[in-house]
């Protein structure tokens, strides 16, 4: 084992993904303590390009028809066999619908520990992950034999982790990968809503805590007096009463009002990376627990029932 | 067609969560256990599945508190076949640990189709799904939200951010997670449950030893720190209302 630290680089349909960044910049962190460089792991097919910008001392390039586009069963084959070679102090994954396919896996595969949903990293190399919807954080060391490492975005900034002078690509041999067990068939775009709820200035966010679909007339009904949208947390889309145009967070949209009204939203980190470019977040929640009262910048703890319907009522009258 | 669904019980986030006196693990004493949100979508799916063609499912879950309600209420939903891994679950039992008990189930019953939830919000050491899928060397997809059977593959949906879908095929067997069912999971009422509890049989297996290799030792559990809480607005309804308009009035919004 030697002290690298790897950071598999994600990408989707030519574009690096930002958790690309945010894990350059968590292992620029750690090799400042650790020591060691931290390289990119580049998986594509004539995708050496998407190295440009990344803030790392050396990338790894691995070409190959079936790495075009991500698919589990070809990545995992790739970087099994560069991880076992090169041997690694770290590997680091995005714990998304990319990392999140490959972290585990090659953990059990390669008989390797692994820590998961690293938020941050402390001065002394300490790694922090945030667990249970934002309400426990746990401190860990990196094992005493090679780890890997999964992180989800809220303790670095993306722009920690790019840098203007492209760094040095090297092209490795990609083992053979034959008798793919997982193919890509086709990208189906995202269904175009009523509202693009990324360009709204003014959001009115519905989580759990509405509690029914009847309920969501309420939340409309304070949107429509401040001319503002209805947007919702992930429960709310799953059960069916707001279309999945309307979502926001990891696997929905990234929001950037100039007012984020939440109600009964806890702030699960799935969450919050979605909404942390707001100008102005006021949380509204019974639970004084609530993770999204540590972004928001005003809180209210009564409950959302009582609120909602006095302050539609005051909002009209300021309007007259 | 032969499905199998790994679920786990997680703490429920709407009670308040403590710290044991040792500082490096959740106090389990008065905590409420309830099923893993996304392994409920599993099930859900696994039933769509079993409706929509030929398929048994079989639930498959770890003896903790409450597990026997969990299990009753899949088989009220349809799920034909329920079975919990006795063993020292009592302690907090990491994935990995969790997942090498999973295999040796999997490797009696052979199925197509493993579904389980994409992840759980304890998760610590990775998720249950790809670890299963890595342990067993079978092909896996996370973030799943569509599945489609023929006799040798599953075609799927696997989210990306911002709504993009991608189609993949997936040989069977093959093991998937599940990030949203097709449907929200369906209700049940009481009685139902009820019923299976009279009707519906758990099989139990033995798992002897809990390996927990590939786990990190986490070394302090602590809350996050309140550094930048909110403004919290005291007040009733009207006096928070009043102070929201002035807000809303700084903010350039009315």
């Amino acid at each position: 084992m030697n002290q690298d630290i790897f950071v598999v680089i994600e990408h989707l349909r030519g574009q690096v993904s930002d958790i690309s960044y945010i894990m350059l910049a968590a292992a620029r962190a750690l090799a400042q303590s650790q020591g060691g460089r931290v390289l990119g792991i580049l998986l594509g097919h004539n995708a050496q390009g998407l190295a440009k910008n990344l803030a790392a001392d050396q990338v790894l390039y691995l070409d190959h028809p079936s790495l075009a586009d991500f698919t589990s069963d070809a990545y995992q084959r790739a970087l099994a066999s560069l991880i076992t070679e090169q041997a690694p102090r770290a590997v680091f994954f995005g714990n998304t619908s990319i990392g999140a396919d490959l972290a585990s896996f090659l953990s059990a595969h390669l008989e390797l520990p692994l820590l998961h949903a690293c938020h941050s990293v402390t001065s002394e190399g300490k790694l922090i992950s945030q667990i249970c919807g934002g309400k426990i954080m746990t401190e860990s060391d990196l094992a005493n034999t090679m780890t890997l490492v999964t992180m989800i975005p809220g303790g670095f900034k993306s722009e920690e982790g790019q840098s203007e002078k492209p760094p040095e690509v090297t092209s490795m041999t990609t083992p053979a990968l034959e008798n793919l067990r997982v193919t890509l068939k086709e990208y189906i775009e995202p269904e175009v809503g009523d509202v693009d709820i990324s360009k709204e200035p003014i959001l009115i966010a519905v989580g759990r805590g509405i509690q029914n679909q009847d309920n969501i007339e309420l939340a409309e009904g304070l949107a429509k007096a401040l001319d503002g949208v209805v947007c919702a947390s992930r429960p709310v889309v799953d059960q069916g009463w707001l279309p999945s145009t309307r979502l926001v967070g990891k696997s929905g949209k990234k929001v950037k009002p100039e007012i984020y009204l939440t109600l009964g939203i806890s702030g699960a980190p799935e969450h919050i990376e979605g909404i942390v470019d707001s100008k102005l977040i006021i949380a509204i929640n019974t639970d004084p627990s609530a993770p999204i009262f540590d972004v928001a910048q005003y809180g209210v703890e009564i409950d959302l029932f009582d609120l909602v319907e006095a302050l539609t009522e005051k909002v009209g009258q300021a309007k007259g | 067609m032969n499905i199998l669904v790994l679920i786990k019980l997680v703490p429920d986030l709407v009670e308040e969560l403590t710290i044991d006196a040792g500082g490096t693990t959740l106090d389990m004493t008065w905590l409420r256990l309830i099923i893993n949100e996304l392994d409920d979508h599993a099930i859900e799916e696994a039933i769509l599945l079993k409706e929509r063609g030929e398929a048994s499912v079989t639930i498959v879950a770890p003896d903790v508190e409450g597990v026997d309600d969990v299990l009753f209420t899949a088989a009220a939903k349809g799920a034909d076949r329920l079975i919990k891994l006795t063993g020292n679950f009592t302690e907090q039992v990491n994935n990995h640990a969790l997942a090498r008990a999973f295999t040796s189930i999997i490797k009696d019953l052979n199925p197509d189709l493993v579904l389980t939830g994409v992840q759980a919000h304890d998760d610590l050491d990775g998720s249950v799904g790809p670890l299963v899928a890595g342990y067993m060397g079978m092909p896996y997809v996370g973030y799943v939200s569509r599945i489609s059977l023929s006799s040798e593959t599953a075609t799927v949906h696997k989210e990306y951010p911002g709504g993009v879908i991608a189609v993949m095929e997936v040989k069977l067997p093959t093991v998937m997670g599940i990030q949203a069912a097709e449907q929200p999971p369906r209700y049940v009422a009481v009685s139902k449950v009820r019923q299976a509890m009279k009707t519906a049989t758990i099989e139990e297996r033995t798992v002897d030893e809990l390996d927990l290799s590939g786990g990190v030792t986490v070394s302090r559990m602590f809350q996050p720190e309140i550094s930048e809480r909110a403004t919290m607005i005291e007040g009733d309804e009207e006096q928070v209302s009043a102070r929201l308009i002035e807000i809303f009035r700084e903010a350039g919004v009315l």
